[in-house]
C-alpha cells in the first residue's frame, strides 16, 4: 500500500502514450481526467433533466427518438410513469456522485492541490491513478444500466428501502438496475477514499519549505477538509451498498421487513429494518452535501480574493468555519428524517445541530460579504461566477432555516421546496464554483485563455436561468405540490401545472446556454490566444510561480520556498501591488493573522 | 526507491532525502517568527501519516457495520442466537500469535541494522512465520465458514448469520491486504531496500487486524 509511494522525482517524465495520457500517474494529468469525466456526466444528467422537464411541462408530448433508449420505457416515444422515475434516479445520482463529487473536488483538487502545497506529486501515485480509474468503472457501471432489460433504477438517489431493496417485483429496475446502482456507488466509494488518502496525506506530509497550514490558499483548504468528509463519509455508504446488494442477491433482510406484500406477492425477507438503509445513507448523505459545495468555498474565496486584490476579512475564521461546517455535517443528517417515524426526542436532536450549522455558513457569507464591500472587485468570468455561486448559496441556504424546523419540515418534506433548497443551494451553487475554477485556471491548466466575452454572456444567462428554474420550485412546494411526481393530475395541483411548463422553457433556454460553455472550454482549449504570462490574474499563490502548463515534476529543477501567508495583495510599503508567496521580500505590514 | 541502493545491510533507516519537497511537514508548525518559520529540514514520510489515514477509513467503515447490527437487532424480535464455532478462539491465538512474531521479526531487523554485519541469519524468518500464522488465520476462518454451513447455517439464514458472514468476511478481506503488505516487505527485504516506514506501516495495519478481530469476536461473541 504505503510502497505505492513512488515519487514524481522517482517516477519521471512518462514516455509512452499510455503512461502520460491513459494511466497517468501524474496528478494534473489525473486531474484533467477528473474533469473531463465530470464534464460527460454532466451532459449526460442535464440531458435527463430535459427529458424529465418535458414530461413535466407536456406530459403526452413525443420526443423524437426516445424509443431508442428504452422501447419499453417510451413506447411511441412518450415515456411511462416509471421510466420518467428512472432517469430522475439517473439524473439525480449521476450529477451528486459524479459532477458535483468528481469536478470540484477530485478534478480541481488533484491537479492543484499538489501544486499550491508546493509539492512534486502526490504522495501515493498508483493509489491516484487507480481512484481516477475506479471512478471512471464506476460511471460506466451506472450507465450500464439503462442498457439492461428492466434499465435502471426508479428509486431516487437516495435509494430508499424497502423499494431499493426488495428486487425486480417493486417495479422495473428495482432489480438489476439497483444492483447496478449500488455497485457503481461502492466502487465509486473505494476511488473517492482513495483519492481522500492522497489530499490528506498531501497536504500533511507534502508542503514545501515554509509552507505552514496556515499559509495553504484558501481552495486548499476546501480540498483538505472536504477529503477529510470523504473519507469518513464513503467509508460508511460503501458497506451500506454491500448490504444492500446482498439482500437482493443472497436474500438476506437487513433493509426489508416481514410480510412485506408487494403486488400481491408476499415476500421471503423478515424482520430488515427500513430505517437502517435511512440511518446509513444520511450519515453519508448529509457530509456528501458539504463534501460538493465546500471546494466550491475554497475556489470562490481564492478566485475572490485575487480580484479583490485584498485578502478576506478573516483567513483564519473563514477556514474554522468551513472545518465546523465539516464536523457538525455529521451530527444533522436526521434532519432529512423528520418524517419517517423516528422519535420526537430525535427530531430535536437533530434539529438544534441543524440551526447551529446555520451559523458557520452564515459566518462565511458574511466574511465574503464584508470582505466583497468597498473593495474595487476586478470584474471577469471567474469573479462573476464567484459572486453567483454567493447568490445562489445564501438563496438556497435561506430555505435551509426553515427545513430544519420539524414542524414546518412536515409540511415542505418531499415537496418541490426541498428540492428547490437543494438545488440552489448545492447544486448550482457548486456548477456555478465549478464554472469559476474552470475560468480561472484555464489558462494555467492548458496554456491558453477562455474568451471572456462568450464567458460573461455564459454567467447572465446562466444566472438568470438558474433563478427562473429554481425560484418557483418553491413556490410549488409551499402550494403543496409533491416531489417525485410525474404528472400533477389531482385538483389542487392542476392550477400549478403552468408553472411547470415555465420551468421547463426557462431549464431548456439554460441548458442550451451552457452548450456556450462548453463550445468556449473546448475552442479555447485548441484556438484560444496562448496565455500572456505564467500568472495572467496577478494572483500569489505557488500555480502561479511556476511554468504554464505546469512541468511534470510541477516546479522544475528548483523546489519552492514559501515566505508569506498566502494572500499579500496591496500591502502597504510593498515593492508591487501584490507579492507572490515564494517572493524572499520583506514585507515590514503584510497581511498576517496572529 | 531509486535511493541510493544500499548493498548491505538492505534497510533503509534514514528518511527519503526528497520524501516531501523538503518541506514544513505538519509537525513543524512552528510560530511566524521570522519570515521563513521554523522548519524542519525534512518531513515524516507520506506512508506513516497515510497509515494512520486509511486506519480511519477502516474504523469507520467497521463502525458503520456495527451501527447497522445494532439498529437491525433492535429492528425486529427475528434474531436468532447462536454459538459461535469455537475454531474463531484458536483463530484469535494465531492472529495474536502472528502479531508478536511480527514484533520479533522488527526487532531482528533492527539488530540487524545495528550490527555491522553483512551477511548472517537473514531477518526475513520471522517474517516467513507470520505471513504463515495469516494465512492459518484465513484458513482457519474458512473453516468456521464451512463448518456453519455445513449445519445448514447460510448467509441469509437469519440476520444473525447475516452478520456474521459479512463482518468476518469483510475482515478477512481486509486482512488480505496485509497478507499483501507482508508479501511486499519481504520483497523488498529481499531484492531491494527496504524502508523503515514501509516496515512500520505493514506492521502498524497488521497490528490493527488483529486489535479489529478481537473487537470483532467480543462485538459477536456478545451480540450473537
Ligand atoms: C443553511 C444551512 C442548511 C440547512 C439548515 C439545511 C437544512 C435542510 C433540511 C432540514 C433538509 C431536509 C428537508 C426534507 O427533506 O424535508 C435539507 C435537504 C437538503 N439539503 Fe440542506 N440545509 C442547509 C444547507 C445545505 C447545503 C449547503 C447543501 C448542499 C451543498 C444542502 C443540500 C441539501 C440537499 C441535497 C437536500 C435534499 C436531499 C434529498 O432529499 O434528496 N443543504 N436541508
Ligand atoms: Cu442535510
Amino acid at each position: 500500500m504505503h510502497d505505492m509511494s513512488a515519487h514524481a522525482a522517482q517516477h519521471g517524465a512518462p514516455t509512452s502514450f499510455i503512461r502520460k495520457h491513459v494511466f497517468s500517474l501524474d496528478h494534473k494529468v489525473i486531474g484533467k481526467q477528473y474533469y473531463a469525466l465530470a464534464l460527460i456526466a454532466a451532459v449526460v444528467g442535464m440531458f435527463l433533466s430535459w427529458l424529465m422537464r418535458i414530461h413535466l411541462g407536456w406530459g403526452n408530448f413525443a420526443i423524437p427518438g426516445l424509443h431508442l433508449l428504452s422501447s419499453t420505457g417510451a413506447p411511441g416515444n412518450v415515456m411511462t410513469p416509471e421510466y420518467y422515475l428512472q432517469l430522475m434516479t439517473m439524473h439525480g445520482t449521476i450529477m451528486v456522485f459524479f459532477v458535483l463529487t468528481t469536478a470540484p473536488f477530485a478534478a480541481f483538487g488533484n491537479f492543484f492541490l499538489p501544486i499550491q502545497t508546493g509539492a512534486e506529486d502526490m504522495p501515493f501515485p498508483h493509489f491516484n491513478m487507480m481512484s481516477f480509474w475506479v471512478t471512471f468503472v464506476a460511471f460506466v457501471v451506472m450507465v450500464a444500466a439503462f442498457f439492461v432489460p428492466d434499465g435502471p433504477s426508479l428509486g431516487g438517489w437516495t435509494q430508499y428501502a424497502p423499494l431499493s431493496a426488495v428486487g425486480a417485483v417493486g417495479g422495473p429496475g428495482q432489480g438489476l438496475g439497483v444492483v447496478l446502482w449500488a455497485a457503481s456507488i461502492g466502487i465509486f466509494c473505494i476511488g473517492q477514499l482513495l483519492g481522500s488518502l492522497n489530499f490528506i496525506t498531501t497536504t500533511l506530509d507534502m508542503r514545501c519549505k515554509g509552507m505552514s497550514l496556515m499559509r495553504l490558499p484558501l481552495s486548499a483548504w476546501g480540498w483538505f477538509i472536504t477529503s477529510m468528509m470523504g473519507l469518513t463519509a464513503f467509508a460508511v455508504l460503501m458497506p451500506a451498498c454491500i448490504l444492500l446488494i446482498l439482500d437482493h442477491v443472497a436474500g438476506t433482510s437487513f433493509f426489508v421487513a416481514s410480510n412485506l406484500v408487494i403486488n400481491g406477492q408476499i415476500l421471503p425477507h423478515s424482520g430488515g429494518s427500513t430505517l437502517l438503509w435511512q440511518h446509513l445513507f444520511w450519515f453519508f448523505g448529509h457530509p456528501e452535501v458539504y463534501i460538493a459545495i465546500v471546494p466550491g468555498m475554497g475556489i470562490v474565496s481564492h478566485v475572490l480574493i485575487t480580484n479583490m486584490r485584498r485578502p478576506m476579512l478573516s483567513h483564519r475564521v473563514l477556514i474554522y468555519s468551513m472545518g465546523a461546517l465539516a464536523v457538525l455535517s455529521y451530527m444533522v443528517y436526521g434532519h432529512h428524517m423528520f418524517v419517517s417515524g423516528m422519535n420526537p426526542v430525535s427530531a430535536i436532536a437533530f434539529s438544534f445541530p441543524t440551526l447551529v450549522i446555520t451559523i458557520p455558513s452564515t459566518i462565511v457569507v458574511l466574511i465574503w460579504l464584508g470582505s466583497l464591500y468597498g473593495s474595487k472587485l476586478r470584474i471577469n468570468s471567474a469573479s462573476l461566477f464567484s459572486l453567483g455561486f454567493i447568490s445562489m448559496f445564501i438563496s438556497g441556504g435561506v430555505s435551509g432555516f426553515f427545513l430544519a424546523q420539524p414542524s414546518l419540515d412536515i409540511m415542505l418534506h418531499a415537496t418541490y421546496f426541498v428540492v428547490g433548497h437543494f438545488h440552489l443551494v448545492m447544486g448550482v451553487a457548486a456548477m456555478f464554483g465549478i464554472f469559476a475554477g474552470t475560468y480561472f485556471w484555464f489558462p494555467k491548466m492548458t496554456g491558453r485563455m477562455m474568451n471572456e466575452t462568450l464567458g460573461r454572456v455564459h454567467f447572465w444567462l446562466s444566472f438568470v436561468g438558474a433563478y427562473c428554474i429554481f425560484m418557483p420550485f418553491h413556490y410549488l412546494g409551499m402550494a403543496g405540490n409533491v416531489r417525485r411526481y410525474q404528472a400533477f393530475t389531482d385538483d389542487y395541483l392542476i392550477p400549478l401545472i403552468p408553472v411547470h411548463k415555465f420551468i421547463t422553457v426557462a431549464a431548456l433556454v439554460t441548458g442550451f446556454v451552457q452548450l456556450i460553455f462548453i463550445y468556449n472550454l473546448i475552442y479555447s482549449r485548441f484556438k484560444g490566444p496562448v496565455a500572456p504570462s505564467d500568472n495572467p490574474w496577478e494572483g500569489t499563490s505557488l500555480e502561479w510561480s511556476t511554468a504554464t502548463p505546469p512541468p511534470h515534476n510541477n516546479f522544475g529543477d528548483k523546489m519552492p520556498v514559501v515566505y508569506h501567508d498566502p494572500y499579500q495583495y496591496s500591502v502597504e510599503g510593498a515593492s508591487a501591488d501584490y507579492i507572490m508567496q515564494t517572493s524572499p521580500e520583506k514585507l515590514t505590514n503584510p497581511h498576517e493573522e496572529k | 526507491m531509486a535511493t541510493t541502493v544500499h548493498e548491505a545491510p538492505k534497510i533503509d533507516f534514514d528518511r527519503l532525502p526528497s520524501q516531501g519537497s523538503g518541506n514544513g511537514g505538519w509537525r513543524d508548525l512552528g510560530p511566524a517568527g521570522g519570515d521563513l518559520r521554523r522548519v524542519k529540514p525534512s518531513s515524516p514520510p507520506p506512508a506513516s501519516t497515510g497509515i494512520w489515514v486509511g486506519l480511519a477509513a477502516i474504523t469507520m467503515t467497521f463502525a458503520a457495520f456495527t451501527s447497522a447490527l445494532i439498529v437491525r437487532q433492535g429492528a425486529a424480535p427475528d434474531w436468532q442466537h447462536f454459538t459461535l464455532p469455537s475454531i474463531l478462539y484458536l483463530n484469535s491465538l494465531i492472529i495474536i500469535a502472528s502479531s508478536i512474531t511480527l514484533e520479533v521479526s522488527r526487532r531482528q531487523i533492527a539488530a540487524f541494522m545495528g550490527s555491522a554485519k553483512t551477511e548472517g541469519t537473514a531477518p526475513a524468518r520471522w517474517l516467513y512465520v507470520t505471513l504463515s500464522l495469516g494465512l492459518l488465520f484465513v484458513a482457519g476462518q474458512t473453516f468456521a465458514w464451512l463448518q456453519l454451513r455445513s449445519q445448514g447455517f447460510g448467509l441469509a439464514t437469519n440476520v444473525s448469520y447475516s452478520f456474521f458472514y459479512v463482518l468476518t468476511v469483510a475482515h478477512a478481506v481486509h486482512l488480505l491486504g496485509g497478507l499483501g503488505g507482508l508479501v511486499r516487505v519481504i520483497g523488498k527485504l529481499n531484492h531491494s531496500v527496504l524502508r523503515r516506514s514501509t516496515l512500520n506501516a505493514t506492521s502498524l495495519y497488521w497490528h490493527f487486524m488483529g486489535v479489529l478481530w478481537l473487537y470483532l469476536l467480543l462485538l459477536l461473541w456478545m451480540k450473537l
